[in-house]
């Protein structure tokens, strides 16, 4: 990744003018973009000019114990315009999957950025980091642990992108072979802004970008870390099939009459009521669709240790284990029990009764 | 296997869905009011509210298709059109791969979209009175030429 | 702890550990009751016990005249929130699921909303039943901690219930999780409190029915 200084000195609306982009081009840009960022339409001006006035802060990208899923989320978003705009407009100084340079060459360039924009970077990061074993997961040598300490020092803030590195994701599942924990359990002193999703939907990821592009600030976040724009809601409070579930109709397996007819999927494991996401709002694939529209019960991938969380098929008001079998042996082991106290309790009485002396007139006249 | 014999799918439910097709239309009617009695435009983002599919749908076939229809190619077509309620217009931006990445319904005289901006007239003039000056120079110059002759 | 963590938890070994405590402690109970036998009635039987003794176990369900005249307020409510509680419990499509995994079997459900109403009034009633209790000279008198710790586990399933399905406050999975856990806390203290009404009412009104058949009487 070569440096091009000459757009990183210009701003973000000189950047873009001297791409050929005309000013009416780029409010369809802010216009894009505030439905995005869920802002309200009356807010494009302010987006406008902000952005038109926008430093373009540099990025490092550190991908760690990963499955480049979000990095491939974000490139192959269907907006591509808009988030290869978003991307011109900030200046990626180091990533492994789309850098040009590769090895010596680019940490150079990774050590470079840092030392050029202490303390205003923004760092990326994506995939867990193994503490069971640093040599897990190195890159060039330098363990992840080791990496995410140093670059994490002069940076402005950090947004974690991907459950894995907000929560751990499937490296830290049962057993957590590599000891995977999230950024926020190393990381403790700078701005963390988690964005999960296996993977996260991409104007997620770009919407925090933006934002931080716009205002220059952290959004507001949930008590996850979740800006509250994307996560303040919860997947069941904005499904479509909500009125189903109300009604009590719901689709009993994969094929039956009521998954043709869209009925809600909470039988079939659905993690709607307890995930907090913009799939129902925002969906897929440019607003396409999402997995309950598809017919699939929501896996509630942007929730911590959603991996563990009982199945992805059974209901949340299911148990996890096997009760019938407890209650049976419970119930046999009470019955013994009770018996057992009872006839003992029998045994005594019979035994008094038995030991009972009649009291005769010589016991008494004695 | 033809297509008679695959399973037949319906996850088009009905138009009462959500209930926010009618809701929608109102917050219309209430702009269109308020920009004729106060002349305040507003904007409604149709990607903000939860729809269920075939709602969009509903709501576009309801508002029908005006007089004006413009087509913008910028980033990508925009489509913006005045619905058969004048004052009401529906703008849809498509990315270059004709996805849709943004709807408003702006209730307004004339969308802002459409306007020439002043930045883009700046730098017209000034490409224009390049070329004007340029194609003088090579008039003078052809000039110079001929009466070099 | 995280909140999905403590969640997978009171579903999977919280809720082995409560149902092993409920159903072993009531079989032990009722066994017990049962093992205690009774005393033989050396009087020659006048009717069948056995047959007036199961139909009391019905007909009991409805109170009489003079005692429905004596305790209106009382019966009055005490039918409010018992309808109520089997409603909101065997009537809601999640809770139903429940029952099926366990029982597997399951029956139609209600819909939400109305679920959602009788909660409401199944939580003013037993409110209402606290405080002529607390006012009441003799309920006050009467009343002992058994009596308001079984009132506190009945109602406390019933207010996270509610908290959880309209998501108040925090977020959906601790919301969840603890009304798991205060269903569990009501498993647990079940069967060594009055609760265990709902299993001994059986044998009660059995044995009315059988010692006044056996009598000869009406039951």
């Amino acid at each position: 990744m070569t440096k091009d200084l000459s757009r990183k000195d210009k701003t973000l609306g000189e950047a873009l003018r001297s791409q050929g982009i005309s000013r009416r081009s780029f409010l369809k840009f802010c216009a894009a973009t505030a439905s995005m960022m869920a802002l309200p339409p009356s807010m494009i001006p302010t987006i406008a000019h902000a952005l038109e006035k926008a430093r373009r802060p540099s990025v490092i990208w550190l991908s760690f114990q990963e499955c480049t899923g979000c990095t491939e989320s974000l490139t192959r978003a269907h907006t591509a315009t808009i988030e290869s705009l978003i991307f011109d407009s900030i200046s990626l100084d180091y990533h492994h999957t789309l850098q040009a340079a590769a090895g010596h060459a680019a940490e150079a360039a990774r050590e470079a950025a840092m030392e050029e924009n202490d303390g205003q970077y923004l760092v990326v990061v994506d995939g867990s980091i193994p503490l069971g074993n640093p040599g897990y997961s190195t890159i060039a040598g330098i363990s992840n642990y080791d990496m995410l300490i140093d670059t994490a020092k002069g940076a402005a803030a950090i947004i974690t992108v991907g459950t894995c590195a907000a929560f751990g994701g499937i490296p830290h599942a049962k057993p957590n072979p590599t000891g995977a924990v999230s950024v926020s359990d190393i990381i403790k002193d700078k701005p963390i802004i988690n964005v999960p999703g296996c993977p996260p939907i991409p104007v997620v990821i770009t919407g925090v970008l933006t934002h931080f592009l716009t205002f220059g600030t952290i959004p507001d976040l949930d008590n996850l870390g979740r800006p509250k724009t994307f996560y303040g809601q919860s997947i069941h409070d904005r499904c479509y099939r909500r009125p189903f579930y109300d009604k009590g109709l719901f689709a009993e397996t994969f094929d039956d009459e009521g998954a043709r007819k869209g009925w809600c999927l909470y039988k079939l494991g659905c993690k709607g009521p307890t995930t907090y996401n913009a799939c129902a709002t925002t969906k897929w694939n440019g607003g396409v669709s999402f997995p309950i529209e598809a017919g699939h019960p929501c896996l509630g991938c942007s929730e911590p240790d959603f991996w563990d969380g009982g199945g992805f098929y059974k209901a949340i008001s299911m148990p996890t284990e096997n009760i019938t079998k407890t209650a049976i042996y419970a119930a046999a082991a009470g019955a013994a029990a009770g018996i057992a106290i009872g006839a003992t309790g029998r045994m005594k009485k019979a035994g008094a009764r038995k030991a009972h002396q009649k009291v005769t007139i010589d016991d008494l006249e004695k | 296997m033809n297509e008679a014999d695959l399973p037949q799918f319906n996850i088009q439910i009905g138009n009462e869905l959500t209930w926010n097709v009618k809701p929608i239309l109102h917050e219309i009617r209430h702009g269109l009011r308020k920009l004729l009695e106060t002349g305040e435009s507003s904007i409604i983002d149709l990607r903000s509210i939860p729809l269920a599919p075939g709602e969009e749908e509903t709501i576009i076939d309801t508002l029908g298709c005006g007089e004006v229809h413009a087509k913008l190619n910028a980033l990508g077509p925009s489509e913006i059109y005045e619905t058969r309620f004048a004052g009401v217009w529906l703008i849809t931006h498509f990315n270059e791969e004709s996805s849709i990445i943004s709807r408003f319904i702006e209730i307004t005289v004339f969308p802002d979209i459409l306007k020439s901006q002043s930045d883009d007239m700046t730098f017209a003039l000034d490409l224009l009175e390049n070329e004007l000056d340029d194609g003088a120079e090579s008039d003078k110059t052809e000039l110079h030429a001929e009466t070099n002759t | 702890m995280t909140e999905t963590e403590l969640l997978t938890w009171v579903r999977g070994p919280g809720f082995q550990i409560a149902t092993i405590i409920f159903v072993l402690g009531i079989m032990l109970r009722l066994f017990e009751i049962i093992m205690l036998g009774r005393k033989a009635n050396l009087a020659e039987a006048k009717g069948p016990e056995m047959s007036s003794g199961v139909r009391t176990i019905f007909t009991r369900t409805l109170p009489d005249a003079s005692t429905f005249k004596r305790s209106t307020f009382t019966i009055t409510t005490g039918y409010i929130f018992h309808i109520g509680l089997f409603v909101v419990i065997f009537l809601y499509a999640p809770h139903i699921l429940l029952f099926k995994a366990v029982l597997g079997i399951s029956w139609p459900a209600l819909p939400s909303t109305v679920i959602d109403a009788t909660a409401v009034i199944t939580i003013i009633t037993l409110v209402i039943v606290l405080v002529h209790r607390l006012k009441d000279p003799v309920k006050r008198f009467l009343s002992n901690f058994d009596d308001y710790l079984g009132w506190f586990v009945t109602i406390l399933p019933l207010v996270t219930g509610y908290i959880a399905f309209h998501r108040v406050g925090m977020s959906a999975p601790a919301l969840i999780a603890i009304h798991i856990l205060s269903v569990e806390l009501l498993m647990i203290v079940f069967p060594f409190t009055k609760l265990m009404h709902m299993f001994t009412l059986v044998l009660a009104r059995w044995y009315n029915g059988a010692i006044s058949g056996y009598r000869g009487v009406q039951s």
